[in-house]
């Protein structure tokens, strides 16, 4: 497949790896901080490939996974409205809310609808106008664009019956919390190619000079993520903090000004729970007050639900890296995807889900 | 009112504008004169089923053997898609389930659930594929149900099909059967169907237009059965649809108690399902075919028996693309072209698409 094949060439993955072991002269410790590339790191078996070389810790770049409780329960309760259209990506319906999910929701008579772009919900709205259609807006710096876009296309069309539920996040936040955590293992990280397409790679330099970790970009595909380990790996060896983007093709410096000038035009930054990590300070994005209108928090009045996580998830040292999935007592038992007790074990891109679904044989043999 | 006796033109009802009607009304399922004029005229000529006796039921001549009985109900939505409808699907879909416990297809039987207001024609042109798919599949159907449900209780049209078949005398292909060292065929590309029900469902355009692989596989397993003197080392045979490839080889590793290598670069995938599934999201594997067959054989006679498959058009792409082994039973371990290993499970319900 054209743009795909040649960053899945099995030739070239091993002189890759085969270099990565030549420079390695100790194991060293990294993060991917997005879901995607944990997402693809555990399929193509990459971890296996540098086991020894390289120890990956998988960060808190899953939206699914990091949508806090209450989001989700504010969610639920906003969908099983009767006059209310729920439009969600995919993989947050099977999200456990502190009772049910959206699925079950659905399943009471609730009208959940999957969509694969916000801007598709803004054409159910207009084309229900007797209804409140709601956009359940989470994720990262990748999908904020074009949920800004949603809200700044509603106005346009004077769409009365269109909100947004949002639960925005950020990365380098998160990557300052870890970094800045007592626990923190981390010697380098690979940062999300495609979040550092919409903002550029600005904000990380900050981040390689206040914590002296070395930082690169890269992308999604097998050689993708062992361009980005071979460059991250010589610059741990030669003790060099720096910034570089192992992912041109699809990453400039300066990123997508038009989408950054939509979020800024849309959003403001605010403090934001993260599912099993906690509060992170200006971590997020929530509508700024010119679209309070298009906020369905506001709408709703679904603001002030607040519930506890299960104590028995570790779904939050999960996401530090400060515990492999298959380490948590939990692990396959009483958590597995059909039962999850948190969000890791629930998107495809959640670490607890990967190792549950490509890495159990391991782990039953280690047993 | 008028007196008793005395006629009042005005409260008439014209039976013939309703009979007319362009679209199905709930006295379709009511039993009467409708409903028989909807078998005649709609139903039989699709059909090209002989008028004959009106029975109760259809009745067989089956002579030797053991019978093969499947039913399955066909929701799918939209009813037209690229490369079939409804009607075509739920035809081979059950030709399939019954050519995969190796029986040969003798008749069909085809139930429909209809909603007010479908309109006749388009009952008409799903009636008349599956007439066709039956012929052209050398199986009749001989005996139907129609039932009319109010508007907003269906969503236009669920259609039943049941089958009969016949596996003859010492065949004894079944998911319990495979064994160790088993290679495992799949007759040709996977997720054509999967993908092109969703490029109508929500309207996405992939480039190129994917469509359906639905096709009949009886003479496909006739063809495989034939190539071997003992067609019993022709193990498990099954049909990836809801699920995917992923489910058939989880659910015959579970029925035999084998483990199953999957050489993850030589499942066909075609680029257009590649591509449609990276976009989406999804994992080409877990996604539904309506023509394709899976199948484990005896490592000595799995050559013979791919060379029979691709001599037939539904077979022409088959290929061996792993084998049962005795470690890790229940289990399907794909290798991936890095060299590592990963195990894949079927999907705990719907796929869904992920987020970013």
């Amino acid at each position: 497949m054209k743009y795909l094949d040649e960053f899945r060439d099995p030739a070239a993955a091993k002189s890759l790896v085969e270099a990565i072991r030549r420079s390695a002269t100790k194991p060293w410790t990294i993060m991917e901080v997005c879901g995607g590339q944990t997402h693809s790191i555990i399929r193509n078996g990459i971890d296996q490939l540098l086991y020894g070389a390289v120890e990956f810790i998988h960060g808190p770049g899953c939206p699914v996974c990091v949508t806090p409780l209450e989001m989700i329960d504010r969610a639920l309760e906003i969908a099983s409205r009767e006059d209310v259209i729920f439009c969600s990506f995919g993989d947050m319906l099977r999200v456990p809310g502190s009772k049910q999910d959206l699925f079950s929701v659905r399943a009471r008579g609730g009208d959940v609808r999957i969509v694969y772009s916000p801007l598709d919900a803004t054409r159910v709205a207009a084309e229900n106008p007797d209804k409140q259609v709601v956009f359940f807006g989470v994720g990262f710096e990748t999908t904020a664009p074009a949920n800004a876009m949603s809200v700044l296309q509603a106005k346009r069309l004077g769409l009365t019956n269109f909100s947004l539920l949002v639960s925005h996040v950020l990365v380098p936040p998160a990557m300052t919390a870890i970094l800045g955590a007592s626990t923190n293992r981390v010697q380098g990280f690979l940062a999300a190619g495609h979040v550092c397409t919409v903002m550029g790679t600005g904000e990380y330099g900050p981040l390689v000079e206040k914590f002296n970790v070395p930082i690169v970009v890269t992308g999604f595909e097998p050689l993708d993520l062992l361009e980005g380990v071979r460059q991250l790996v010589e610059l741990m060896e030669a003790g060099r903090a720096e910034l570089r983007n192992a992912y041109p093709r699809a990453v400039t410096d300066i990123g997508n000004t038009v989408a950054q000038q939509a979020l800024a035009d849309v959003f403001v930054v605010t403090d934001r729970q993260w599912r099993g990590i906690g509060m992170i300070p200006q971590s997020g994005w929530t509508l700024s007050p010119r679209f309070a209108e298009f906020d369905a928090e506001l709408k709703f009045g679904v603001g002030h639900l607040e519930v506890q996580e299960f104590a028995e998830c570790h779904a939050g040292e999960v996401l530090q890296g400060l515990l492999k999935p298959n380490e948590c007592p939990a692990f396959g038992t009483t958590c597995t995807p059909r039962n999850p007790l948190g969000a890791t074990m629930v998107s495809s891109e959640g670490a607890c889900a990967a190792y549950y679904q490509f890495r159990r044989l391991e782990t039953s043999a280690n047993a | 009112m008028p007196e008793a006796g005395q006629v009042d033109p005005s409260n008439w009802v014209c039976p013939l504008p309703l009979r007319e009607t362009k679209r199905i009304v709930m006295g379709h399922g009511g039993g009467g004169i409708l409903s028989e004029e909807l078998i005649e005229n709609l139903f039989l000529p699709a059909f090209g089923s002989a008028g004959g006796v009106s029975r109760d039921s259809a009745l067989l001549d089956v002579t030797g053997g053991r019978i093969a009985l499947t039913t399955d109900s066909y929701v799918v939505n939209p009813l037209f898609f690229p490369g079939g409808n409804i009607g075509d699907l739920a035809v081979n879909g059950t030709i399939n389930d019954l050519a995969c416990s190796g029986a040969q297809p003798l008749a069909l039987t085809a139930g429909f659930i209809v909603e007010e207001g479908l309109e006749l024609e388009v009952l008409g042109t799903i009636a008349q594929s599956m007439g066709k798919a039956a012929s052209e599949a050398g199986v009749s159907i001989v005996t139907g149900d129609t039932k009319v449900v109010g508007k907003g209780s269906a969503d236009g049209l669920f259609v039943n099909t049941a089958g009969v078949g016949v596996v003859p005398d010492g065949l004894r292909i079944g998911p319990e059967q495979a064994r160790p060292g088993d290679h495992i065929i799949v007759s040709g590309s996977v997720g054509e169907h999967g993908v092109a029900i969703m490029s109508v469902r929500e309207g996405i355009d992939f480039g190129t237009t994917v469509t359906t692989d639905s096709a009949p596989l009886h003479r496909l397993v006739a063809a495989m059965l034939a190539s071997v003197e003992d067609p019993n080392v022709i193990h498990s045979l099954r049909d990836p649809t809801r699920g995917g490839l992923v489910t058939a080889m989880v659910e015959i590793a579970r029925s035999a108690g084998v483990g199953v290598e999957l050489d993850e670069a030589k499942v066909p995938i075609p680029e257009s399902v590649a591509s449609a599934c990276g976009f989406l999201g999804l994992d080409p594997l877990q996604v539904a075919n309506e023509g394709k067959l899976v199948a484990f054989v005896d490592p000595v006679h799995s050559e013979a028996v791919l060379a029979a498959m691709r001599t037939r058009p539904e077979g022409a792409g088959a290929v061996i693309i792993g084998r049962a082994v005795a470690e890790h039973p229940g289990m399907v371990i794909a290798r991936t072209p890095f060299g590592t290993t990963r195990v894949v499970e079927r999907e705990l319900g719907e796929q869904l698409p992920r987020i970013c």
